[in-house]
């Protein structure tokens, strides 16, 4: 798990870029790329260094009224950790 | 919340995402597994800086989001820049595929603040010795600068080391290196047996046993680095037994363009008889993409025989590696003999029994890339 008040932002050999074909953002990295739909894109924005988990959390919430914050909060802690897991996050300071 | 599968695409139409810019087929190197085809110096007539950068934003509007900026060595371009700042206008992701030679310190700054990616360095071996003899030249620790600058500069490294019987003993030296360099990702990249690798498949082939060993000790090194740095270690298809989907499958993915502008499925299809292949200077990108007679010539499945025809993988493997099962078996619609189901197979068979049954001794002497084919040159660096 990746801690609150950890500030993720991608990792340099990140690009995030809009799919002109699809309208979606997707992110390339070496020889791959990951379409996102558009909660995923939401909170990709948001990993600039910046914000806090825990801040991206309340600004997802902000946006999706509808979503219960904890089901919003376990989706971008398990969003996170895949891209973590693929080195495409850094979340150390 | 979910993301689609890497690299997921729309159905049915074929969308590039990658292009694959050969930029020239001349490389210092002379390594003795190189892709470029055997008579590549049958291509030296280069396109110029404006048709490539044509071909960059057709390649763009048609879907492309990658763009592999490779050769031969395209550092040898002195349009490289101008290449590079056309892909960032164009929000590629540019990935310089090179072998660092020759480059100097403030050219690499340029690219990087012209909107470079990614810089892709290959690495032969962990020693000079063993790296200088299968590159055919002394470039070891020229390397090892380039790639300590790629990481000074701020520039995302992959280091690729391309693995044979004569390095894949030492993929723990390799990790450590790479781990040393600061390596964000490590391409353990078997030798693929085309082209020069299949000249000299004799000496470079490893056994079951060594490439196994090397295995595991890529999978630790993996386990250990997650979220570090990514390791990739890509097996021979001589050792799988079902084929890989080459290039995604034939005309799919991925757009090849050669040195002297022809549009190919992949690296080696122009080496493939009776297919007809169209040239940038001809005609639009957009246009042969969807028509060339050599891109639909293995697009969809009516071209395939038994056993691929009523196989259920055909829509995975795509019946495997079209440049392999005609340097294998003479026949361009054959199964890929690497598959355990090809009535082919034996060849595969009898070159593992082949590796298996082989001395240690002397190392031997490898043929060496050269612009003249079947020019022997088993000198020693």
């Amino acid at each position: 798990m990746i801690p609150p008040d950890a500030r993720p932002r991608l990792a340099p050999k990140v690009r995030l870029r809009l799919d002109q074909k699809t309208n979606r953002h997707m992110l390339l990295y070496p020889e791959k790329g990951m379409q996102l739909n558009a909660t995923a894109a939401d909170i990709v924005q948001l990993c600039t260094g910046e914000y806090t988990v825990e801040e991206i959390v309340a600004r997802l919430a902000e946006k999706y009224v509808s979503q219960p914050r904890a089901t919003i909060e376990r989706e971008v802690q398990t969003f996170l950790g895949a891209l973590a897991e693929r080195a495409l996050l850094k979340t150390e300071p | 919340m979910s993301v689609s599968p890497e690299r997921a695409g729309t159905s049915g139409e074929h969308r590039p995402y990658t292009l694959v810019a050969e930029l020239t087929y001349l490389c210092p190197l002379r390594c003795a597994y190189c892709s470029n085809p055997l008579d590549y110096a049958r291509h030296a007539s280069t396109l110029d800086t404006g048709t490539w950068l044509e071909v960059l934003r057709s390649a763009e509007a048609l879907g492309v989001v990658q763009l592999n900026l490779t050769g031969g060595e395209p550092l040898l371009r002195k349009d490289l820049e101008a290449l590079v700042a056309e892909a960032e206008h164009l929000q590629l992701y540019t990935n310089l595929i090179t072998s660092g030679v020759p480059l100097a310190r403030e050219r690499l700054r340029e690219l990087r603040d012209l909107g470079l990616d990614n810089v892709q360095l290959s690495i032969q071996d962990v020693t000079a010795a063993g790296a200088d003899r299968i590159a055919g030249r002394r470039t070891f620790q020229r390397k090892l600068h380039v790639a300590r600058w790629v990481k000074e500069l701020s520039l995302p490294l992959t280091l690729n080391i391309v693995l044979h019987r004569e390095n894949l003993d030492h993929v723990e030296e390799m990790v450590a290196l790479a781990e040393q360099l600061d390596a964000d990702r490590l391409e353990l990249a078997n030798t693929q047996y085309l082209g020069w690798a299949l000249l000299n498949r004799a000496h470079l082939l490893p056994s079951r046993e060594q490439l196994a060993r090397a295995r595991a000790v890529a999978a630790a090194a993996r386990e250990r680095l997650k979220g570090r740095m990514e390791i990739l270690f890509v097996t021979p298809d001589y050792y799988v037994e079902t084929p890989k989907a080459c290039m995604d499958g034939w005309g799919r993915r991925f757009i090849v363009v050669s040195p002297d502008g022809l549009v190919l499925p992949c690296h080696l299809a122009h080496t493939l008889p009776g297919l007809e292949f169209e040239s940038v200077r001809e005609r639009p990108l957009a246009e042969i993409w969807r028509d060339s007679p050599g891109l639909n010539a293995f697009r969809g499945e009516e071209w395939m025989a038994e056993p691929c025809r009523s196989c259920e993988r055909r829509s995975v493997d795509f019946g495997g590696c079209r440049c392999q099962a005609y340097h294998l078996t003479g026949r361009i619609t054959a199964t890929d003999p690497a598959c355990s189901l090809s009535p082919d197979h034996g060849l595969i068979e009898a070159a593992r029994a082949e590796v298996a049954g082989a001395s240690a001794g002397a190392p031997p002497s490898l043929t060496y890339r050269s612009a003249r084919l079947g020019e022997a040159s088993p000198s020693r660096p």
